[in-house]
């Protein structure tokens, strides 16, 4: 090969492989493979082998199920995904965003109770950013039931 | 105009436009309803990766010049680019840190979007570390442009990772998003944050310049001794 055709070639070889190297990233089967979070459909639909497995699992906090007990500091939710929800225990206050029907992503395993144990409960933030309405304290709810009972 | 008077002309620019955004995002701009005050680290997080991508942009552009034309400029360009781009990375990463621990209650979790973004780092960090392993000017301009232009392809991978994945991250926002009063505060904090990478980069160019210089006379000189 001459110089020019070689290096024609390797330019070509070079754009093929970072082509295909975000082609993989974009359409592949990467996206499926490696889940940040399951859904509780998911989760469910593992059945058995889904037990005792660390995983994350996301959705979002069913309103009116959270269940604080400030002497033991245990926290109970039920999260879901619209069409399947799975309770959710936890020790400690949840991060202050924490609230009834937001989104969260907690970590820890599924147990043959039927109960996700978490060790870890995260607050996912939508890409809304507003102003406070007048005369609304939206962390009032977090403030009434995490801290006036408890905290050490 | 000489690349010491757009210097000179940008960060002066970048100044006059850093202190009326500070002023609008840290005070003018209303706090966020859920989150407080601190979604006013918004104001430096977002302007930090508009200046990153300027300057990997900048860096992979520059880098397919060099290759193509040869002319010693675009190294000088490529490095600029990239150096301020790795600064502006992590102050990106340093911010979204800071406000992920109240916000997510994490200060790091490995969802696509920050692992994407962490190895966007290492990669560019890892293009000066490499151009600082190769002595030969010239082939260290090519060697390190080769790292740029494939390094390149996680860029847009970190950008469009909130859209293809499941994140912990939330995806772009857009005006419609965001109450317009913190828009506004934001795009003067785009452009400020700009002006300073296009000084910090120039700086930077002129810099390269300097040593390609010096390493070329002293190449030169030992050569004459032989």
């Amino acid at each position: 090969m001459s110089s020019k055709a070689r290096r024609r070639f390797l330019w070509m070889a070079g754009g093929v492989v970072v082509l295909g190297v975000f082609g993989y990233f974009a359409w592949g089967g990467l996206g499926k493979s490696l889940v940040y979070f399951w859904t509780p459909t998911e989760l469910l639909a593992k059945g058995g082998s889904a037990y005792g497995t660390a995983v994350r699992l996301g959705g979002m906090v069913v309103p009116g199920s959270v269940e604080w007990n400030a002497e033991t500091r245990d926290l109970r939710f039920r999260l879901t995904d619209g069409d399947t929800t799975v309770p959710v225990e936890s020790r400690g206050a949840p991060p202050q965003m924490f609230a009834e029907g937001i989104g969260v992503v907690v970590e820890g395993v599924f147990t043959p109770a039927g109960v996700f144990r978490s060790h870890n409960v995260m607050v996912k933030h939508s890409s809304e950013y507003r102003a406070p309405e007048p005369g609304k304290h939206p962390a009032e709810y977090y403030r009434k039931l995490f801290r006036s009972q408890a905290s050490p | 105009m000489r690349a010491e008077s757009v210097a000179k002309f940008l960060g002066v620019a970048a100044v006059v436009v850093l202190l009326p955004g500070v002023y609008l995002g840290l005070v003018w701009a209303p706090p966020d309803a859920l989150m407080g005050n601190v979604q006013r680290i918004m104001y430096v997080h977002f302007p930090s990766w508009l200046a990153t991508g300027a300057g990997y942009l900048i860096g992979f552009v520059a880098s397919v010049l060099y290759l193509t034309r040869r002319e010693p400029r675009w190294d000088w360009w490529a490095e600029a680019g990239i150096e301020v781009g790795v600064l502006f990375n992590c102050t990106g990463l340093l911010t979204g840190s800071i406000w992920g621990r109240p916000t997510w209650g994490v200060w790091w979790t490995w969802d696509p979007r920050l692992t994407t973004t962490a190895i966007m780092l290492l990669i560019f960090a890892g293009y000066l570390v490499v151009r600082a392993f190769v002595e030969d000017p010239e082939a260290r301009a090519r060697v390190a442009a080769l790292v740029a232009i494939v390094g390149f392809a996680d860029v847009p991978i970190v950008y469009f990772s909130v859209r293809w994945w499941r994140t912990l991250h939330q995806p772009q926002s857009s005006p419609e998003t965001v109450d317009p009063e913190m828009v506004v505060a934001l795009r003067v904090m785009f452009l400020a944050f700009l002006l300073l990478f296009g000084y910090l980069a120039t700086r930077r160019y002129l810099l390269a310049r300097t040593r390609w210089e010096t390493e070329r006379r002293l190449l030169e000189l030992e050569a004459a001794r032989g």
